[in-house]
C-alpha cells in the first residue's frame, strides 16, 4: 500500500478543498492518521472508498477519543538585555488547548487485502457542537459503531439514521466514556480495595463513616 | 427425620415392606429431585452452566435437567453471570414471573457483587439488590462441580423447609411477598439502587 504521505497528497488532489493533516503517531506501532476537516469527510471517505488503487472498502472499527481541555507549556531561552547586559533568560508561555471529542475510523481494502488506514475527526468542542458528519452512507458498517460513541461520548453524528443509545438505557443521561464523568455514588465495601477504590473508600468512610451499601439504603443496612 | 416415629422402629418396618414418611418429607423429597431451572444465560457463567447440564457432568443426576424456557414452568433461577444495569429490571421481571415455590442461585462473582466489574458505571453489585439469594456461589466463573454443589446444597435446603408450624417455608406464608418491585431506568442509575427490603449489606464495625 502506499504511504500515508501520498494517499494525502492524492486526496488533496481529488477533493481540493479538503484540508488534511496528518497526525504522527509516536508509540511502536506507528499507526499514523489522516486527520479530516468535517466539511469535506464525507468527500474525502468516499474517494478512499472508492479510489481503484486503495479500495477502502471494509471500515472495521470506529472508536471515540476524549481530549480534555488542557494547556502546553513551553520553556523556551531567549536572549534578553538586562540593565544593559545582554542575558539568556527562560521564559514559559502557555497555550490553552480547548477539549474535542476525536472519531477514529479503522480502514481496510477486502479487495487489495491492504490497510489499515486511519482517519479522524474533531468535534469543533465538547458542549453544544460535539457533532459530526456520520459516514454511514459510505461505510454500513460505521451505523453501530457510530451509535455507540454518541452512546458513550455523546457526540452527534449529523446524517446518521438511526442515532439512539446502544448500550445505555434510552432514559440515561450521561455519557459513560468521557473523562470528566462520575459514577453514581453506590460505593460498596470491599475487602481488598486498591488504587482508585481506596481513594473512593476513603472519601466515602470520612463522610460517612457507620454506614456501608448504596446512596439510600443505609438505614436498612443498620444492623440487629 | 420424619418427627413423631421412632428411627429404628421405622428402619425395622422398612425391613418388612412398610415404608413409613410423613406428608413433609414426601413433598420436599419430591421438590428436591425435580428442580427445574429456569433456562436463560448471562456471560460466561452460562457456558459452565450448559457444561452442567451437558452429559460429563450431567444435572439430570439430581432431577434437575429440564430447563424450562419459561418463568411460569420454573422452580429455579440461576443467575449465571454479569448483571448489566440495563439487564437487571428483566431478571427482576423473570423472578416475578416464576411461580412458589421458587429459588435463586447466584453463580459466579459477577452475580454475587458485580465481580471485576465492580466498579465499572454498568454492571449491577449483586442480583441480590433486588431478590432474595438461596445459594452464592464463588468463582470465575465456577467449575460444574461447584454449580452442583450449589444444586446440593440447594437440595438440602430445600429438604429441611417446613410445611407448618411458625417456622414453615416462606412461600408457604401468605405473609412473604413473592414478587419484589422491578426498579425503573433513571437518568444516572438504576431506581432504586437496591431494594432495601431485599438487601441487607455487611456492615463493618469500626472501633
Amino acid at each position: 500500500m502506499e504511504a500515508l504521505e501520498q494517499i494525502k497528497a492524492r486526496v488533496e488532489a481529488a477533493v481540493p478543498a479538503a484540508k488534511i493533516e496528518i497526525v504522527q503517531n509516536a508509540s511502536p506501532s506507528q499507526q499514523h492518521s489522516l486527520m479530516i476537516d468535517n466539511e469535506h469527510a464525507r468527500d474525502v471517505a468516499k474517494w478512499l472508498r472508492d479510489d481503484p488503487a486503495l479500495r477502502l472498502d471494509f471500515c472495521s472499527d470506529v472508536t471515540g477519543v476524549d481530549w480534555l481541555d488542557r494547556t502546553l507549556k513551553k520553556t523556551i531561552k531567549v536572549k534578553k538585555v538586562v540593565d544593559g547586559e545582554e542575558k539568556e533568560v527562560t521564559e514559559t508561555t502557555e497555550e490553552k488547548i480547548p477539549g474535542y471529542i476525536e472519531a477514529v475510523y479503522h480502514l481496510y481494502s477486502m479487495t487489495h487485502k491492504h490497510g489499515p488506514v486511519i482517519i479522524r475527526m474533531r468535534t469543533p468542542d465538547r458542549g453544544e457542537n460535539s457533532r459530526l458528519p456520520s459516514l454511514m452512507p459510505i461505510w454500513r458498517s460505521a451505523e453501530f459503531q457510530e451509535r455507540e460513541i454518541f452512546d458513550l461520548y455523546g457526540v452527534k453524528f449529523d446524517g446518521h439514521p438511526d442515532l439512539r443509545r446502544i448500550l445505555m438505557w434510552d432514559e440515561f443521561e450521561d455519557y459513560p466514556m468521557r473523562k470528566d464523568y462520575r459514577e453514581p455514588d453506590d460505593y460498596e465495601y470491599e475487602p481488598t480495595p486498591h488504587d482508585d477504590v481506596v481513594e473512593k473508600a476513603k472519601r466515602y468512610y470520612a463522610s460517612r463513616p457507620q454506614s456501608d451499601g448504596a446512596e439510600g439504603i443505609v438505614e436498612g443496612a443498620k444492623p440487629a | 427425620m420424619s418427627e413423631g416415629i421412632d428411627e429404628v422402629l421405622r428402619r425395622e418396618l422398612q425391613r418388612q415392606g412398610i415404608w413409613v414418611t410423613s406428608m413433609q418429607e414426601l413433598y420436599n423429597w419430591g421438590r428436591k429431585n425435580s428442580i427445574w431451572p429456569l433456562q436463560f444465560g448471562l456471560a460466561c457463567c452460562a457456558i459452565e452452566m450448559i457444561a452442567t447440564a451437558a452429559s460429563r457432568y450431567d444435572i439430570a443426576r439430581f432431577g434437575g435437567e429440564v430447563f424450562r424456557p419459561s418463568p411460569r414452568q420454573a422452580d429455579l433461577m440461576i443467575v449465571a453471570g454479569t448483571v448489566t444495569k440495563k439487564m437487571a429490571p428483566q431478571i427482576v421481571r423473570l423472578y416475578n414471573q416464576m411461580a412458589d415455590p421458587k429459588y435463586v442461585i447466584a453463580m459466579g462473582a459477577c452475580a454475587i457483587s458485580g465481580g471485576p466489574f465492580k466498579q465499572g458505571y454498568n454492571v449491577l453489585k449483586g442480583i441480590d439488590r433486588y431478590i432474595p439469594v438461596d445459594v452464592y456461589i464463588p468463582g470465575c466463573p465456577p467449575r460444574p462441580e461447584a454449580l452442583l454443589h450449589a444444586f446440593m446444597e440447594l437440595q438440602r435446603k430445600i429438604d429441611e423447609q417446613k410445611l407448618s408450624g411458625s417456622d414453615k417455608a416462606a412461600h408457604l406464608d401468605p405473609e412473604q411477598p413473592s414478587e419484589f418491585p422491578v426498579p425503573s431506568f433513571g437518568k444516572h442509575d438504576l431506581e432504586p439502587p437496591a431494594n432495601p427490603d431485599v438487601f441487607r449489606p455487611m456492615v463493618i464495625e469500626r472501633g
